[in-house]
């Protein structure tokens, strides 16, 4: 449940993401090997031309990408998760927090706000996988509170874009619960008859895919990403064989009857676009 | 799941009732801590069988001081636990089980079966209950005594059938309008292909989900091991109980400790860090109530655990009964909405 992200040999928990930030001009694609030119890759949004790898794309590409220009306003930028538990394994939770918002430059490991989808109004809440593995904890599950309540108020649908190794264990049960809050909160926004599209990337495991993630009116995921409860290294662990090719992977999800669609990265603004248009064009008054 | 127990000869199990069936190895279970007391009732025990005839009157009297300094020694070691050895109680293996207080709590019980999709989940156990006066339905995760009987339990940790049987059931109680006691006890959900494949991960998110908007009262009582989101699965409630020496993690201590101090042996530095105790969790308004156990702990009494619980159940019942459903789901909402701790500067 809770998260593994510091674990190297976790292969699963994609380093495509340290590759893209640095500075070179060519990337290699972890799944063909094929050399990109890094300018050529961010044309395509990061998305591999020879195998259609999708690679890890930063929140401000997604808003980007998604959002209608000069409509977005963060909320809830501000908040800052305390240590309720003065947690410290061989370095202080504090210190762990402080590095993360300086070496990603996010405050959390989720970013959400105010914006317009082809003029539909919308709250859209992106995670960061870069910041403490997309660790959940207080704050995580109060920026999703917020996002909720300002849908409800400024009657809009909400976009919940997960890559999270699950529950933050340094705020121990603290982070457990914040699943619980994200669940409450969401048959609030349920009551309202607003829609929730929740959109899984690579990789989303643990808590946060047994909570929020899989409650979406509508669930889409961008092709190969892993997504599962456990992480792989652990069902390998109990099983003690190795895991079949494609296991908890996008497309496995859509097969066993998990996705709604498996949505690639050019096509994910019509297809979220087509989700709002249905659930409220012509619902404004509800 | 390898905590260090140690086994001894037959120490005398204090239960009336099935306290497992006895002459096996988990009958015999003693923690390391338990050992000096243990040891003591063993003498007072053989002294015992010697003071049956006439004339042993110092030999009692001698009993009676040993049974003495036995209590004082119990409340001794037990005034000062660690964590970890609480970690090592909530998992004792002569602890009671959901099934041990279903058969001294409710006045009749009828076990219900299946998800109607796949299967029926042996590690989750669900029924109808009379407890006095009250209809209720009781869930709850059951472990096994003995490793046949923990295969088919699965050492209660859930497959997604099991939260869904949970799911339709807490939906058919909604119908009838009647109150959900769930019994926590499981080291997490099980992480395996089949679990994966079957979606465990939305399992126990909608079980969470249909639990925030229940309508009829839902108590929560973590009887032994509340582990991470198999736990929480069924525990979303209006009143949260945790047993005095169970515990409730977001990560087992091992599991803590093999990613943080890449050592699974360092877990008992990690239940420390874990905050996992009920003692903790009250402190920090995670649960609502402690429920205090027998001296030496649930598994030295079981008629007297399930007592405690039976009390807890029948007032929380009469207090949560009491609340119309809208204010009922305002305040459950409510108490999750405030759960966290975060500045906004
Ligand atoms: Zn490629």
């Amino acid at each position: 449940m809770a998260i593994e992200w510091f674990k190297r040999d976790e292969a699963a928990f994609s380093p495509t993401q340290k590759k893209t930030s640095e500075d070179a001009l060519w990337i290699k694609c972890d799944s063909c090997s094929e050399i990109v030119f890094k300018r050529e890759l961010e044309k395509k949004l990061l998305v591999c031309p020879k195998c259609s790898n999708h690679f890890a794309m930063d929140g401000e590409k997604y808003i980007e990408i998604l959002t209608d220009k000069d409509s977005w306003t963060e909320i809830g930028a501000n908040l800052r998760s305390q240590d309720p538990l003065s947690f410290r394994d061989q370095k202080k939770y504090s210190e762990r927090l402080s590095s993360a918002i300086k070496t990603t430059g996010k405050n959390e490991a989720i970013t959400v706000g105010r914006c317009t989808i082809d003029s539909i109004s919308v709250v859209l809440g992106i995670m960061e996988f870069s910041f403490m593995g997309g660790s959940v904890g207080s704050v995580v599950g109060e920026k999703i509170a917020r996002a909720v309540d300002t849908a409800i108020q400024d009657r809009s649908g909400l976009i919940l874009i997960s890559r999270s190794g699950g529950m933050r264990m340094q705020e121990g049960m603290v982070s457990l619960m914040q699943m619980a809050k994200a669940s409450v909160k969401l048959t609030q926004l349920s009551e309202a008859k607003l829609p929730y599209i929740s959109i899984l990337t690579h990789p989303t495991t643990g808590g946060t895919t047994a909570s929020f993630s899989m409650q979406g009116d509508v669930i889409i995921a961008e092709p190969g990403a892993l997504i599962g409860f456990a992480g792989p290294r652990v069902i390998k662990q109990t099983i003690g064989q190795d895991l079949p090719d494609g296991f908890q992977r996008s497309e496995f999800l859509l097969e066993k009857g998990f996705l709604d669609r498996v949505v690639h990265r050019k096509d994910l603004r019509q297809t979220v676009v087509q989700v709002l248009r249905f659930a409220m064009k012509d619902n404004d008054s509800a | 799941m390898a905590s260090p127990l140690t086994q001894t000869k037959p120490a005398a199990s204090k239960s009336s009732k099935t306290n497992g069936s006895r002459n096996t190895f988990a009958s015999t279970f003693v923690l390391d801590f338990e050992k000096p007391v243990i040891e003591l009732e063993r003498k007072i025990a053989e002294m015992r069988g010697l003071a049956t005839g006439p004339g042993m009157d110092t030999l009692k009297v001698e009993i009676d001081k040993l049974e003495k300094k036995a209590n004082k020694l119990r409340k001794e070691i037990f005034a000062k636990l660690t964590r970890w050895q609480k970690v090592q109680l909530a998992r004792h293996p002569r602890r009671p089980y959901m099934l041990d207080y279903v058969e001294r709590i409710c006045d009749t019980w009828l076990e219900l079966h299946g998800d109607r999709c796949y299967a029926d989940d042996h590690a989750i156990v669900a029924g109808f209950a009379s407890i006095e006066e009250e209809q209720v339905l009781l869930i709850g995760q059951q472990k096994g005594r003995g490793t046949k009987d923990n295969l088919f339990r699965n050492f209660a940790m859930a497959h997604p059938e099991g939260y869904r049987k949970a799911i339709r059931l807490m939906t058919l109680a909604q119908k009838f309008n009647r109150p959900v006691i769930t019994f926590i006890d499981t080291p997490g959900a099980y992480p395996g292909l089949g679990a994966e494949e079957r979606g465990q991960a939305e399992a126990i998110a909608r079980s969470l989900y249909e639990m925030a908007r229940l309508t009829v009262p839902i108590i929560a009582i973590v009887i032994g091991e509340g582990g991470s989101g198999g736990a929480l699965a069924i525990s979303v409630a209006d009143e949260i109980h945790m047993m005095e020496y169970s515990i409730y993690s977001v990560i087992s201590p091992e599991g803590c400790a093999s990613i943080l101090y890449r050592d699974a042996t360092e877990a008992p530095q990690a239940a420390e860090a874990l905050k996992l105790t009920a003692e903790d969790l009250k402190e920090i308004g995670i649960i609502d109530n402690i429920i205090s156990e027998p001296s030496g702990g649930a598994h030295e009494n079981f008629d007297a655990s399930a007592a405690a619980i039976k009390a807890v159940i029948l007032s929380s019942l009469k207090r949560l009964k009491a609340i119309p459903t809208e204010k009922l789901i305002a305040a459950r909402h409510k108490k999750y909405e405030e759960i966290g701790f975060w500045l906004d500067r």
